[in-house]
């Protein structure tokens, strides 16, 4: 099997949104809407002041609870563990977005540009489909298939690796199938230190946060 | 306890007063209709009590209509009754609806006893759904399901009692379950308040807390002595009912307006760790 995932190195991300403007340019969200956004935390008390800055946005959970209360089912999981959103089917209730805790879901009524008139990127990506409705990150998936389509390797293969991987300058984010141990997530995974958001709600989320190496034995 | 590090919670924007509506006027409406159709009444009285409750959930679900994003999609709702408690709760209403409106035409007492038993899972189906909702830490506490099934007795039972003394004194009967329902509430927000304190965020805590001292003194106390005054002296006892339904009605619809438009903090992030950078 496959199951997609993300790890985040906190060790390097800069907090440089690279990411955020990336996911931003490739999946043409409004102005507000952060599928992938990095939230800088400041940690302590002077002198003793730390800054982390973290990836977050949609964790591909594997038990999403966004799927689970969805009266529509819009909200679906595919076998490789990326939770999708049929915009054709959903109702925009916002169960979804009240039902993930990672507040990685969006709601637009309205169509919003940047400059008020869209630019022609913006026209170019622009989908009145997404109005209303709820939307979030897809870890690129049209850019997942189409390069698997190819015989590519998301996560090693830029062209089949979400943008906001690519992106990253320092990177910290990677992208890959942690099912197979010679991948490259598993392999982030099985050397370092690692954790997830909201462990204990039982959500398996699909993504995954470094700390720290692991101690040496 | 590992200290967890992150931005704290802040209130969610998703749902506002026109969701809160629904769960206001579809717990009455419901609540109204159980006592109604097991209260012996008959005739026109039960049809009228019949239609106020559904007007009531039929209200609640217009207001909700209002705040989705695709009104004209709305019938999408119905597609995931496998795991969805919004959609069990939209189907749970178009049996209420359909037994109601056969009772209201028939005036048959067992088809609104058969709508009452609907409206029940209604009511039970809307705690569910605030008990699913992951991302808030007051309403996933499962405690809550009880609490909005009672609140929801306990309202219809109020709306009933005030109604019926506005042509007479109500029957002991009802008195005596709207009495039980208003314990069990009070039992259900003891209950709930002991589970929420561990997980939901303290500006939660705190408009919660103020909620719930109103549903206790002023929804359960206050109601349950007028209850008793009534019984004691019967020059006054109307009025005493009268006020003990309103009090009991109005108390679980501002807690149900607070829990979902100023007690819905989110789960925010946490790190249970801090990055290691540099040597050690």
């Amino acid at each position: 099997m496959t199951r997609w995932a993300m790890v985040a190195d906190l060790r390097r991300c800069v907090g440089c949104q690279t990411c955020t403007a990336s996911c931003r340019q490739a999946n043409a969200t409004p102005p507000g809407v952060q599928w992938r956004r990095v939230l800088d935390m400041e940690v302590g008390e002077y002198p003793a002041v730390k800054r982390v800055f973290v990836p977050v946005g949609c964790m591909h959970c594997e038990d999403p609870p966004c799927m689970h209360v969805c009266p529509s089912t819009a909200t679906k999981k595919r076998a490789d563990g990326i939770v999708t959103i049929d915009y054709d089917l959903c109702i925009g209730c916002s169960y979804c977005a009240v039902a993930c805790p990672y507040q990685a879901r969006y709601k637009t009524d309205r169509a919003s540009f940047a400059y008020g008139k869209p630019t022609a990127a913006e026209a170019q990506g622009f989908d009145p489909k997404r109005l209303a409705v709820a939307t979030k990150c897809t870890f690129c998936v049209e850019r997942i298939d189409a390069g698997m389509a190819k015989g590519l390797t998301p996560g090693v293969d830029p062209e089949a690796t979400p943008a906001c991987v690519n992106a990253c300058i320092a990177q910290a984010l990677s992208f890959g199938d942690s099912d197979d141990p010679h991948s490259n997530v598993s392999q982030l995974l099985t050397e370092n230190q690692t954790f997830r958001m909201h462990e204990e709600l039982g959500t398996g989320p699909g993504f995954h946060y470094i700390w720290d190496k692991k101690e040496e034995a | 306890m590992k200290d967890n590090f992150g931005p704290k919670p802040w209130h969610q924007s998703n749902w506002d007063f026109r969701a809160a509506l629904n769960f206001i006027f579809g717990g009455a409406g419901a609540g109204l209709l159980v006592v109604a159709a097991f209260s012996g009444l008959a005739g026109d009285a039960l049809r009228a009590e019949i239609v106020l409750g559904m007007a009531l959930i039929g209200a609640g679900l217009i207001s909700v209509w209002f705040e989705i994003g695709r009104p004209l999609r709305a019938i999408n709702v119905g597609f995931n009754p496998f795991t969805s408690w919004m959609t069990r709760e939209s189907f749970a209403a178009g049996a209420v609806f359909a037994l109601g409106l056969s009772a209201a035409w028939l005036g048959n007492p067992a088809l609104a006893q058969a709508a009452a038993l609907a409206a029940l899972v209604f009511a039970y189906c809307q705690g569910r759904m605030l008990r699913a909702a992951k991302g808030i830490p007051a309403w996933r506490v499962p405690a809550l399901a009880w609490l909005n099934f009672t609140t929801a007795l306990t309202e219809g039972a109020g709306l009933f009692v005030a109604l019926a003394t506005l042509f007479d004194t109500p029957a002991r009967g009802v008195l005596a379950y709207f009495s039980l329902a208003l314990i069990a509430r009070g039992l259900a927000w003891s209950i709930y308040r002991g589970n929420v304190v561990k997980s939901a965020a303290r500006p939660a805590l705190a408009a919660l807390e103020r909620a719930g001292k109103i549903l206790i003194q002023f929804g359960t106390i206050a109601p349950l002595a007028l209850l008793l005054v009534g019984l004691f002296a019967a020059e006054i006892a109307r009025i005493a009912v009268l006020l003990a339904g309103v009090a009991a009605l109005a108390t679980g619809w501002q807690f149900k307006f607070v829990l979902i438009t100023r007690a819905a903090y989110n789960q925010g992030f946490a790190l249970p760790h801090l990055p290691v950078r540099g040597t050690r």
